[in-house]
C-alpha cells in the first residue's frame, strides 16, 4: 500500500566530495543507503532516515549533511508536521506510537530561567584550583540531632554511601542498552568513585566486582532478583515510576532476550520480559513500607534503600509517605527523563518538570521536619553542570544522569531506541552494532564527563564563595528566577532576579 | 619491530582503514583527489568480515616470510635488524608469486596501477600507520615488539 508519509529528513550528498567508499551504507542500520554499481553512485532511501548522524560523522570526506525535510506540508501553527505525520501513521497502522528518549516538547525549561549568584566584596570568592573544594556526598538517612556521650559524638547507625561527586548514572537496564554500554557505565562509576544504577534488568555476575558503586533496582518485573543481588550492591532501589512514562511498565521483546540476558534476568531465553505497570504487591504506602523493610531485612539493615517515582502532580505528598515508609533515598524522575521505549503521547504529556517537583518535595519534607530522614536524588532533564548546581541549590542531594551518559557513549538523541537498531550500538542487542561501543573509549568518555562537570561545579561553587557542596544544598538564596511568574517563583521557592 | 594488531571485538567493519591506506599510498595523499583524479592504489589492509565478526588484516611481517622466500626478483626481504618484511618496489616485476604464497592473503596485485604487488609497509612516512590512526573505534593498535613471534605458515 502506498504510504502517504513524507520523509522526515533529507540526505544532502555533495557529489564533489563523495568517493563512493560506502562507509555510510555499512554504518547505517536503518537501510537508508545503497550503491548503484552501474553508475558508481550512492542512492538514498530517505524515508528510512532518522537523523542519527552516524553516516555524517563517519564519512571520511564530510560529503554528507542530514537535514530536516524543509519541503513538507503547508506551514500551519496548529497542524505541525509532527502532528500530521503522527496522525497519518496511526491512520495507516491503528497502533500506539512508540518513541524513545525524553519529552522533546518545548515545555518551559526552568533551569534556563534560574540564575546563579556570585560573591563580590562582602564575601570572598574562592579559586578551586588553589583551595580545596569538597564535592563528596553521602546518601542515606541522617541523624535528627547530634548526640554527645561523655564528650564523644555518638552517631546513629544509619547506613550511608559515599560518592565522590553528586553525579550518578541513572537506571538503564542491560537489555534496554547493550552489554558494552552497560559495562562502560559500571566501570566508569567504579573508577570515578560514584554510582551507577543497574536498572531493572538484573546484574551480570562478572560485573559484581563493581558492587560498591552499584545501585540495584527492584522494579515491577523483579528480574534477576535474589539475596546475592541485594547484598552485592551498595544501594537497593525500588522503582515505582519512570519520568518518561509514569504509570507504565516496560516490555523487552523476546528477540532481544539472548542467552546472557536470560541468565541475567532469570527468565527463559527468547521470552518477552514484561514489567507490569504497578508492583502487584504495592497498592499503598503501607505496602511500600512492607517491601522496604523486607529488603532491609534481606540486607541486614546495612544498605540504604531507595525509592524512585516519576515527578507527578502530587509528588510532595507521595514523597512524604515514601520517607515515612522508611526510604533512605528518594528519587524523583522528571518529565524530560529518557526511556528506551514509551508511548509518545505519554512521554510528551504526562508528569511535571523536575525543577518544580524537586522544589516542592524538598519544601514539603522540610516543613514536615523529615528532610534529614532521606536523601533526595533527582533525574530527568539534567543537561549540564549548571543544571546540577541549580538542582542541589533547590534541595537535591545528588542527580542521576541517563541521557547525558548515553551521549558520552555516542548517542545523538534520534529517539529510535525502541527499534533495537541503534546505529551507535547503544540501545541494541545486534552483535554487528554493539561492537560500535568500544568499552575502553566509552569508559574514558564517561569518566571525562564526570570530571569535566565536577570541575565546573567547583568553579560555580567557588564563584559563590562556597567551598563545599554541603553548603550549597538547599541554599536557594544562591538562585534567582528570570522570566518567571510569581506562582513559578513561589513553587521554586526562589526570588526573582533583582529582588 | 612494529606490529599492528586488530581488536576484533570492536572492529565495526566500516573499512575506513582500507580507504585511508589507499590515500596514504596514493600520489597526492589527498582523499578526494585520490579517488576522483587518480587511479587509487589497492588497499594494503583488508577487512575480513562474516556476519557480526570483522577485523582488519594486513601483512603480519611473519618470521617465516614465504613471500620473501618465493620472490623470484629478490624484491621482498626481511630486515635483519627489525624483522620487518620489506618490499623493494623498484625490483618487483609483478609475477604475483608473493600473492600466491602469502598465507594471510595480505598481498594484492595492483592491476590498475603500476602492476606491482602491494603490501603493508607500516607507513614509513608516518609515526603511526594511517589505518591505526584513522580507525574510528580503536580497533587497530600498534606495538613495538622485542621478541620475535613464530607464526606458523
Amino acid at each position: 500500500m502506498l504510504t502517504s508519509l513524507l520523509p522526515e529528513f533529507t540526505v544532502d550528498r555533495s557529489e564533489d566530495r563523495c568517493i563512493q567508499c560506502r562507509v555510510c551504507e555499512r554504518q547505517c542500520s536503518f537501510d537508508v543507503f545503497g550503491y548503484d554499481g552501474e553508475n558508481n553512485v550512492m542512492v538514498h532511501r530517505e524515508e528510512n532516515c532518522v537523523a542519527c548522524q552516524r553516516c555524517s560523522v563517519l564519512c571520511p570526506t564530510n560529503a554528507l549533511v542530514i537535514r530536516e525535510n524543509q519541503y513538507t506540508y503547508r506551514p500551519n501553527a496548529n497542524w505541525t508536521r509532527e502532528y500530521i505525520q503522527d496522525l497519518k501513521k496511526q491512520a495507516e497502522t491503528g497502533g500506539v506510537l512508540l518513541t524513545g528518549m525524553g519529552c522533546d516538547k518545548p515545555h518551559k525549561i526552568y533551569w534556563d530561567h534560574i540564575l546563579i549568584n556570585a560573591s563580590q566584596v562582602t564575601n570572598p570568592s574562592i579559586d578551586p584550583l588553589r583551595e580545596p573544594m569538597e564535592l563528596r556526598t553521602h546518601l542515606g538517612r541522617k541523624p535528627d540531632q547530634l548526640e554527645m556521650v561523655d564528650g564523644k559524638l555518638v552517631l546513629p547507625d544509619y547506613p550511608n554511601v559515599e560518592i565522590s561527586t553528586p553525579i550518578m548514572f541513572g537506571a538503564m537496564s542491560y537489555g534496554a542498552i547493550s552489554y558494552n554500554s552497560f559495562r562502560c557505565l559500571a566501570r566508569a562509576a567504579f573508577e570515578y568513585g560514584t554510582m551507577f544504577n543497574t536498572g531493572e534488568g538484573g546484574w551480570p555476575m562478572e560485573l559484581r566486582k563493581y558492587g560498591k558503586s552499584t545501585i540495584v533496582q527492584c522494579a515491577s518485573g523483579r528480574f534477576g532478583l535474589d539475596l546475592e543481588y541485594f547484598n552485592d550492591a551498595a544501594v537497593v532501589e525500588i522503582k515505582i515510576g519512570q519520568g518518561a512514562k509514569p504509570g507504565i511498565g516496560g516490555h523487552l521483546p523476546g528477540e532481544k532476550v539472548s542467552e546472557h540476558i536470560s541468565q541475567t534476568r532469570m527468565i527463559p531465553e527468547g521470552s518477552d520480559a514484561i514489567s507490569p505497570a504497578p508492583h502487584h504487591d504495592i497498592y499503598s504506602i503501607e505496602d511500600l513500607h512492607m517491601l522496604i523493610h523486607a529488603i532491609k531485612e534481606a540486607v541486614d539493615y546495612q544498605k540504604p534503600v531507595s525509592v524512585k517515582i516519576s515527578a507527578v502532580h502530587n509528588a510532595p505528598a507521595i514523597a512524604s509517605g515514601m520517607v515515612r515508609a522508611g526510604a533512605d533515598i528518594i528519587v524523583l524522575d522528571g518529565l524530560r527523563g529518557g526511556t528506551g521505549a514509551a508511548p509518545k503521547i505519554l512521554r510528551d504529556n504526562v508528569g511535571i518538570p523536575i525543577e518544580l517537583a524537586l522544589a516542592a518535595v524538598d519544601t514539603r519534607l522540610r516543613n514536615e521536619g523529615i528532610r534529614n530522614w532521606a536523601s533526595l536524588v533527582v533525574s530527568g532533564g539534567i543537561r549540564n553542570s549548571a543544571d546540577i548546581f541549580k538542582a542541589i541549590a533547590l534541595g537535591a542531594d545528588a542527580v542521576y544522569i541517563g541521557t547525558p551518559a548515553l551521549m558520552a557513549l555516542g548517542c545523538t538523541v534520534c529517539q529510535k531506541c525502541y527499534t533495537g537498531k541503534c546505529a551507535w550500538g547503544i540501545t541494541t542487542q545486534d552483535p554487528y552494532l554493539t561492537k560500535r561501543v568500544n568499552p575502553e573509549i566509552g569508559t574514558q568518555n564517561l569518566k571525562n564527563l564526570l570530571r569535566a562537570w565536577s570541575l565546573e561545579i567547583k568553579e560555580l561553587l567557588g564563584c559563590g564563595g562556597i567551598n563545599s557542596i554541603e553548603s550549597l544544598r538547599g541554599n536557594r538564596l544562591q538562585l534567582r528566577g528570570i522570566g518567571l511568574e510569581s506562582w513559578e517563583l513561589e513553587a521554586l521557592g526562589i526570588r526573582g532576579a533583582g529582588q | 619491530m612494529k606490529r599492528i594488531y586488530a581488536r576484533e571485538e570492536v572492529c565495526i567493519g566500516c573499512r575506513l582503514c582500507e580507504i585511508h591506506c589507499q590515500v596514504e599510498h596514493s600520489r597526492t595523499r589527498n582523499i578526494i583527489k585520490t579517488f576522483k583524479e587518480e587511479v587509487p592504489p589497492p588497499p594494503r589492509i583488508n577487512v575480513e568480515e562474516e556476519g557480526p565478526v570483522s577485523f582488519a588484516l594486513q601483512c603480519r611481517h611473519c618470521d617465516e616470510p614465504y613471500c620473501a622466500y618465493s620472490c623470484i626478483a629478490g624484491a621482498i626481504y626481511q630486515d635483519e635488524q627489525t624483522g620487518e618484511v620489506i618490499q623493494d618496489i623498484e625490483k618487483c616485476i609483478g609475477c604475483w608469486t608473493c600473492v600466491l604464497t602469502c598465507t594471510k592473503g595480505a598481498i594484492r596485485p595492483d592491476l590498475r596501477g603500476p602492476r606491482k604487488a602491494a603490501k603493508c609497509d607500516l607507513c614509513p612516512d608516518r609515526e603511526i600507520p594511517a589505518c591505526v590512526e584513522m580507525c574510528p573505534n580503536d580497533a587497530l593498535y600498534i606495538v613495538e615488539e622485542e621478541i620475535k613471534e613464530t607464526v606458523p605458515g
